[in-house]
């Protein structure tokens, strides 16, 4: 399965959350790992868009899009 | 704590297809105008939508082949064999025609004059699209930052805006074809071709890596293993969506 | 407000003479789509377990050798994506569930599978049984490919394909539902792709 980065789900994140997410320093609430939201791994061919952490693997972020509204889940993004 | 700004608001817009150009035999560069466009940054994208007369959507992200100072605003699409939209894009679309798009999108992988340099980027196939936008955006703006591009397709006959890189300075690395009178390198992008290539790590380069996934991850791996420090380092993997 | 048609594009579509086999919505491919929401796991065989777990008399589980020692059965089957791809007449192996529920004692009338990976999804226990669910170790004669859901996966071929969890490691019986991944972000609780259950509310 080859996976992509968020760079492929910028414009949603955007759309939805009205923030430039994938140029945003995030850390993972699972490893503490910090980086570019930008350059988590994404995958995109599912029923929904999943952003994992580089660096141990866990969902950052899950975004569904039914009947044309997006809904973006960043579970696993750290409280700052 | 500093807030993040919130983005204006992106929305979807019609532009019109101004012209066609192919560039190889899968790709084809298309020229857009599209009124209420704001301008954008060299290294963003625009996400394209089509709607068939049944209704059913298709969106896909291309990156913007043109420099915020150009003309009309371009993008360079890749035909998939097996695609839904890059086929209709490519063969289909014609100058007249609207195309629905949103953008620009994307404030990390960008390079403007603030940001410095020496800038390096490295294209694998396709990702010399949002790379030849830096390239022109920095000759349009006189800047004197350094700045080299490496690029790496499988043959002569894949490579895009050839010409118009002669004008830069290019490296080029073929890893499908051994040409016998042929100026640039041939194999893949390895850290002994960043060492002769590339700017020393100690030089602290700006990188911009732009292509197949694969073929990011094994670039990054090469230049973290050469000694360039991870966040001097942005990539944008592209791929069938 | 739906925005104006893009001249001349036509998306995937079905030729006329299948359409009475595809459920609405669906187009015939003659791929076989990859999609997943994370990593394929790599589960060597050797530490593979199935379990039946929760509500029930007795967890039981199953080992890879113990597992390949049941009765298993080839089915041809179409199956269908909610991402709108169907695929007609493939071919798998595997251990019906009626085999592996044989002589469970249970007041549980759901079921959750969870996977390597973590995924999983809920079912009505009921859809497991009477010939309508395998776990299935084998595609088109050959064993199930990783990023196809191998070792092996759930297979529940008339409901969406999301249902047929790859690289499903057990059920647990529950008294009570509880959303799968999917179903927790809206994908429909049951998922009849006949009645086009895409989604909570279809």
């Amino acid at each position: 399965m080859i996976a992509l980065d968020a760079n492929a789900i910028a414009g949603d994140l955007i759309e939805v959350l009205g923030v430039d997410l994938a140029a945003e320093i995030c850390a993972c609430a699972h490893c503490g790992a910090s980086g570019f939201f930008a350059e988590a791994v994404v995958y995109t061919r599912a029923p929904g868009r999943v952003a994992r952490c580089r660096n141990c693997g866990e969902v950052l972020a899950v975004l569904v899009t039914i009947r044309g509204i997006t809904c973006v889940d960043l579970l696993g993004i750290a409280e700052p | 704590m500093e807030r993040t700004a919130v983005h204006r608001r992106l929305t979807w817009q019609f532009a019109r297809v101004v012209e066609g150009v192919t560039e190889t035999a899968r790709t084809k560069s298309i020229a857009l105008d599209a009124a209420d466009w704001p301008g954008h940054l060299a290294g963003q994208h625009v996400d394209v939508r089509l709607t068939a007369d049944d209704g059913y959507q298709a969106q896909r992200s291309y990156s913007i082949a043109s420099a915020p100072e150009d003309e009309h605003l371009v993008i360079t699409v890749q035909r998939l064999d097996d695609g839904e939209v890059s086929p209709y894009l490519t063969e289909t679309l014609v100058p007249g025609d609207e195309l629905e798009l949103r953008g620009p999108i994307g404030g990390y992988f960008v390079w403007q004059e603030a940001l410095g340099g020496p800038v390096l980027l490295i294209a694998g196939g396709a990702g010399v699209v949002p790379l030849r936008a830096i390239l022109r955006h920095h000759r349009a703006i006189a800047s004197e930052v350094p700045v080299r591009l490496l690029y790496s397709a499988r043959t002569r006959a894949d490579l895009i805006y050839r010409a118009e890189l002669e004008d830069y300075d290019t490296v080029i690395t073929l890893t499908d074809e051994h040409p016998e009178e042929w100026n640039g390198r041939t194999g893949r992008i390895e850290p002994n071709l960043l060492a002769e290539t590339a700017w020393a790590p100690a030089e602290r380069p700006l990188v911009y890596v732009c292509g197949p996934t694969g073929f990011v991850e094994a670039v990054a791996d090469a230049l973290v293993t050469f000694g360039h420090s991870p966040d001097r380092i942005r990539t944008e993997r592209f791929g069938p969506t | 407000m739906t925005p104006p048609v893009s001249r001349g594009f036509r998306g995937r579509r079905t030729d006329e003479s299948l359409s009475r086999r595809v459920p609405p919505g669906q187009y015939v491919t003659p791929d076989f789509p990859v999609l997943s929401a994370g990593p394929t796991p790599h589960q060597p065989v050797g530490s593979w377990s199935f379990e039946i777990r929760g509500e029930l008399d007795e967890p039981r589980s199953w080992t890879w050798e113990q597992f390949n020692a049941l009765p298993s059965e080839r089915i041809t089957v179409d199956i269908h994506c909610v991402t709108k791809w169907s695929k007609l007449d493939t071919s798998w192996r595997g251990v019906s569930l009626d085999t592996l529920l044989d002589n469970v004692v249970t007041r549980a009338e759901h079921v959750l599978a969870f996977c390597d990976g973590g995924y999983t999804t809920n079912l009505p226990l009921d859809d497991l049984r009477d010939g309508k669910a395998w776990i299935v170790h084998e595609y088109e004669g050959e064993p199930l490919e990783p990023e196809h859901g191998g070792p092996a996966r759930l297979f529940v071929p008339h409901l969406y394909f999301w249902k047929s969890a790859k690289w499903v490691r057990g059920i647990e019986l529950r008294e009570d539902d509880t959303p799968g991944f999917w179903e927790s972000y809206g994908y429909h609780n049951y998922g009849d792709p006949w009645k086009e259950q895409r989604y909570t509310g279809d």
